[in-house]
């Protein structure tokens, strides 16, 4: 695997940030193909990657309850007024629901995902990449690309999902606790509104689409860990870099994957 | 004696951009032999071990170990080459995210996958009790101390019981008893398992311990190639200089 270096040191200039910029990009490609060249090679790991997705839901468990629970408070809050000026204060539960499964739910988690996971992976492999702790594996015959690598993003690809799905009830929750505020209303009736208004077809690309956040964040954590250089403060610019790369991809797959779905099935739109 | 070269480096360069590190470094270190290479600090040292095992490819030359050509080798190859080698890590490299017992049970099952738990777990606690740290195994690397570190990367080192070792600066950092405690560990296991090694240091009292042979890396060659004995009674000013500076460093004066 050949990856292009990039340029450190004091004072860059806006070209050295445009040739880091591009360098990332064809750093991640490889390290792409890398990964499903050795994703399906045994041994699978298969305890590691377990041992990784429950390490990951302790972690961000807490932070994407409350976050999911604002989520669905905010916007219940928020629509409530306005539906009322138009006399559809009906459609306020499927309006929630909507927004948060089909949008909200699963690019807010994978923004917060990635703040929190991204970071960490960039951090732990850097600091295993400059104590030289990846080439002690390398020198024990370990392949550690395979061990180190592999694991992490399989792990955030599955857990992310799960997660979204979770953020998702728990939003729809929120939503019913802000309702309960302004008027009165049933849970029952509540829950019914939802489940008329959310289709399977709205749910299926929401939750699809955040395997892919889930990979995005895995991967480049993984990329800008392992290949991190120069000491302590390599080991920090990974793991905030991480943080901005993968953020920015996920935004920016998100709108690819929304243009992809409405082109598939113009239906749902 | 051509079949006991276990190492032979044959005009070996490295370069990192325009900076030339290694140049036309030619050595053989035959069976049972250790090799200590000096030179101060920045000579190259970690990079021409790490050329030997693979972790980095020469500009130019050529490396053989047990008479293979380790560039020619296939991944797959190269790490068959490997579990026969140890490393000892400048900085130890210990998992840190894995206990004492982890660090060498992983390294072991992975070199051995023959082995049953049992059989680890008692290779484990033999390895740890030749580097008198057997108590030290449920904990965890960020608990050790730096010479306690040493002594866990050199047992995990020679685990695998591995043919040829190369330690990076095992010494380094440690007071002179601890130092000496090493050297006197890695001689014996030298006399024990027969190993062959290339140890780096600029510490002579380990390399008085230790060396067979010695050579001194300088301005990316070799300078001098002899005994400690030879090393130590050239009147070359510049070793002399170095070797009384380290003196003077080791005994504290
Ligand atoms: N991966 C690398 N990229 C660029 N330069 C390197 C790399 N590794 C080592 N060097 C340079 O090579 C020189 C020798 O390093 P090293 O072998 O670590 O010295 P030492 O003899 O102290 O072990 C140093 O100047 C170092 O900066
Ligand atoms: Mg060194």
């Amino acid at each position: 695997m050949k990856l292009p270096r990039h340029r450190y040191g004091r004072r860059l200039s806006y070209t050295d940030y445009i040739y880091n910029f591009f360098a990332t990009i064809s750093g991640l490609t490889v390290f792409n193909f890398e990964f499903f060249k050795q994703a399906f090679k045994p041994p699978l790991e298969i305890a590691e990657i377990k041992k990784h997705m429950d390490e990951l839901g302790v972690k961000t468990f807490g932070i994407v309850s409350i976050t999911g629970l604002i989520i669905g408070l905010v916007l219940a809050m928020q629509s409530q007024p306005v539906l009322q000026r138009f006399g559809a204060s009906d459609f306020l539960p499927g309006m929630v629901a909507l927004s948060v499964v089909r949008e909200l739910g699963p690019v807010i988690t994978a923004l917060i995902f990635a703040g929190r996971v991204s970071s960490g992976i960039g951090a732990e492999l850097g600091s295993m990449r400059v104590t030289e702790q990846i080439d002690a594996m390398e020198v024990s015959a370990i392949n550690p690309f395979k061990f180190l690598v592999v694991t992490r993003v399989i792990a955030t690809t599955m857990i992310l999902p799960i997660l979204s799905v979770y953020v998702i009830v728990i939003a729809i929750i929120g939503g019913y606790f802000a309702v309960i505020i302004a008027e009165n209303m049933n849970f029952q009736y509540y829950i019914d509104s939802v489940i008329r208004a959310v289709q399977f077809g709205d749910f299926i690309p929401g939750v699809a689409k955040t395997f892919v956040f889930g990979y995005i964040v895995g991967i480049v954590g993984a990329y800008k860990g392992f290949t991190a250089e120069g000491g302590t403060e390599g080991v920090g610019r990974a793991s905030t870099t991480s943080v901005v790369i993968s953020s920015l991809l996920i935004l920016i797959f998100d709108m690819i994957l929304v243009k992809i779905t409405l082109w598939l099935w113009p239906t749902i739109g | 004696m051509a079949n006991d070269r276990v190492v032979e480096v044959k005009e070996l360069t490295k370069r990192f951009g325009e900076l030339t590190i290694l140049e036309k470094i030619s050595l053989v270190v035959h069976r049972a032999e250790n090799l200590v290479v000096f030179g101060r600090s920045g000579q190259g040292k970690s990079v021409l071990l790490k050329c030997i095992i693979g972790l980095m490819n020469p500009t130019e030359g050529k490396i053989f170990i047990n008479r293979e050509d380790i560039s020619k080798l296939s991944i797959k190859n190269l790490n068959k080459v490997r579990k026969n080698i140890g490393f000892l890590f400048q900085g130890s490299a210990l998992y840190d995210s894995m206990t004492v017992r982890e660090n060498l049970s992983f390294t072991l099952k992975r070199h051995s996958p023959q082995l049953n738990s049992k059989e680890i777990e008692d290779k484990v606690v033999q390895t740890l009790h030749l580097v008198s740290l057997a108590d030290a195994v449920d904990k965890m690397p960020s608990e050790l101390s730096g010479g306690m570190k040493k002594r866990i990367g050199l047992a995990r080192s020679i685990i695998i019981d591995p043919e040829l070792m190369l330690y990076d600066e095992p010494t380094t950092g440690l007071d002179p008893i601890s130092s000496k405690e090493i050297s006197q560990l890695i001689l014996n296991l030298q006399k024990k398992l027969n190993m062959t090694s290339i140890i780096v240091t600029h510490d002579l009292i380990c390399a008085e311990i230790i060396a067979d042979r010695a050579i001194f890396l300088k301005d990316a060659k070799i300078a001098f190639e002899g005994s400690i004995q030879e090393l130590t009674d050239s009147d070359n000013s510049f070793l002399r200089n170095f070797f009384s500076h380290e003196i003077i460093k080791e005994t504290g004066v």
